[in-house]
């Protein structure tokens, strides 16, 4: 396909790959809303361009740094990337877990991150099990004036929290949306009382139902090694993948008759109703049309 | 007994797959085989010069390959010997479909590997032959059922079941679809009721 027209979506910051992935002197050829793209590292600096039609490089656009991830725009974002004051805090080990691509719409990608009720099922064992199924209670807003979705209070049990767990635990959770392709959880550390560990997904929307999903852990974790970490969250994200490259539709429905109002779907309405606002089309469900996802 | 696994490799979990089948412990080493490459490092090359996993340890003996796993593990710790049977004619079988599940049905891998972690292959090229293989099967596994016979090889389940297995379940992940496959299907079926059987990421229960 070609670049989508839809302003929402192209005025946002986008990951597009770790900077190891993009080391310096090594291209990534890969695409971003329809367009391909080339991101590169000139030393330190990162620059991303339009792929041309010979394959060269074409029209150059904004890159930056942040997280240990290259973030650029084919628009004009009129707010930065998401703040995490997390990843100055001392003992904190940042864990890239790899890009994985998903045939599926980000925003499907992002509403499942968000989803409690399924952990008993699909991520048996470790997230959740039977037969404690129940989402409990939670509180969600939508915090100005970043314009982010945040769910707290929420809880659950889970027979393996992290790598670091070793026992089962009731989870507390945060869940907080940055922009409709930016997620991070925050969640109870089992090894330093008080603490929160973070995981999040820059979801990199390629085309309306292909993307690369970009996972990063930043926890207190002394013991585990990087491959304990590495496997936990790519066995819990591959988990979700064949389940979300079979959803129908492909798009994220975002009509209000589309949804089912039941409590442990609050976060998914939340963010549902927050799309719409913005307007973004990319990624969604739009009845019969030809440019939907599909 | 150790085992050098990573959880998202097919080939690991024909490993992990068969230990939990015929109920023995084992310890695992993780290796950070994506992103980290560590199965093509200097250090993980001293255990296996192929620089590929899985590999089991066992007191003195190291072991590449996952068919060569499963032939050691069968024969040394299944005392009954139906997961690797003593009969000639039957071992020749075996040998068959362990280099099938070693060779051909490995395009299904490389589906998988390039649709999921941006392996470079000719992705085309690599789905028709996983086809072709499934096709293979799926025939002889339709020939088996009209003998009244539900395993790939002899009256039960064999290694050459195991090896099979993962990647066939999870082609869908490379983008092939088994739609067309009916005695493949079901023996997948039967394959996720033999006591023991375990997921991965891929393959669900039921």
């Amino acid at each position: 396909m070609t670049r989508t027209t839809d302003s929402v979506a192209l005025n946002e910051w986008q990951a597009v790959g770790t900077v190891e992935e993009i080391a310096s002197g090594k291209r990534r050829n890969t695409r971003l809303l329809g367009q391909d793209i080339i991101v590169e590292l000139d030393g330190d600096r990162p620059r991303m361009f339009e792929t041309n039609a010979d394959g060269g490089m074409g029209t150059e656009h904004p890159a930056q740094i942040h997280y240990g991830h290259v973030w650029t725009t084919l628009g004009s974002p009129e707010k930065p990337p998401l703040d995490m004051p997390e990843f100055q805090e001392e003992g904190r080990r940042l864990v890239k877990v790899g890009a994985v691509t998903v045939r599926a719409s980000a925003l499907r990608i992002v509403e499942n991150f968000l989803d409690m009720s399924h952990f008993p099922y699909v991520h048996t064992g470790i997230l959740g099990e039977e037969p404690v199924t129940e989402v409990n209670d939670y509180k969600i807003e939508i915090r100005e004036p970043k314009d982010e979705i945040w769910a707290t209070d929420c809880s659950f049990f889970q027979p393996q929290a992290a790598a670091s767990a070793d026992d089962g635990q009731i989870s507390e959770y945060m869940y907080r949306v940055s922009s409709p392709f930016v997620t991070v959880l925050y969640k109870t550390c089992p090894v330093v009382d008080g603490a929160w560990d973070l995981v999040g997904i820059f979801v990199q929307p390629k085309d309306e139902a292909e993307c690369d999903v970009h996972t990063f852990m930043l926890v207190f974790d002394d013991t585990s090694t990087m491959a304990d970490l590495v496997h936990f969250q790519q066995e819990i994200f591959l988990q979700d993948r064949s389940i979300l490259e079979n959803q129908i539709p492909p798009g994220l429905p975002l009509d209000p008759k589309d949804e089912m109002a039941i409590k442990a779907d609050g976060s998914s309405m939340m963010y549902r109703r927050w799309l719409r606002k913005k307007g973004l089309t990319f990624g969604t469900y739009r009845g019969s049309e030809s440019s939907q996802a599909a | 007994m150790r085992l050098y696994d990573y959880i998202l490799s097919g080939s690991c979990y024909k490993v992990r797959l068969f230990l939990s089948m015929i109920g023995k412990d084992y310890e695992t080493v993780p290796v950070d085989y994506y992103p980290g490459g560590e199965h093509k490092t200097p250090e993980f090359l001293e255990i296996n010069p192929l620089g590929q996993i899985p590999v089991l340890t066992d007191e003195e003996l190291t072991l590449r390959d996952a068919q060569a796993i499963l032939v050691y593990l069968a024969g040394k710790y299944d005392a009954d010997r139906t997961w690797y049977p003593e009969d000639p004619r039957l071992q020749g079988e075996i040998a068959m479909w362990l280099s099938f599940a070693g060779g051909e049905i490995m395009n299904s891998s490389a589906a998988r590997l390039h649709d999921m972690l941006f392996y470079d292959f000719d992705i085309d090229k690599v789905r028709a032959a996983a086809h072709a293989a499934f096709r293979v099967l799926d025939d002889h596994l339709t020939d088996r059922e009209i003998l009244g016979r539900h395993w790939i090889v002899g009256e039960n389940p064999t290694v050459a079941d195991i090896a099979c297995f993962p990647y066939v379940a999870l082609s869908g992940d490379g983008g092939i679809s088994l739609d067309d496959y009916h005695a493949i299907r079901r023996w997948i079926s039967r394959v996720k009721r033999i006591p023991g059987f375990i997921v991965m990421p891929g393959i669900h229960a039921n």
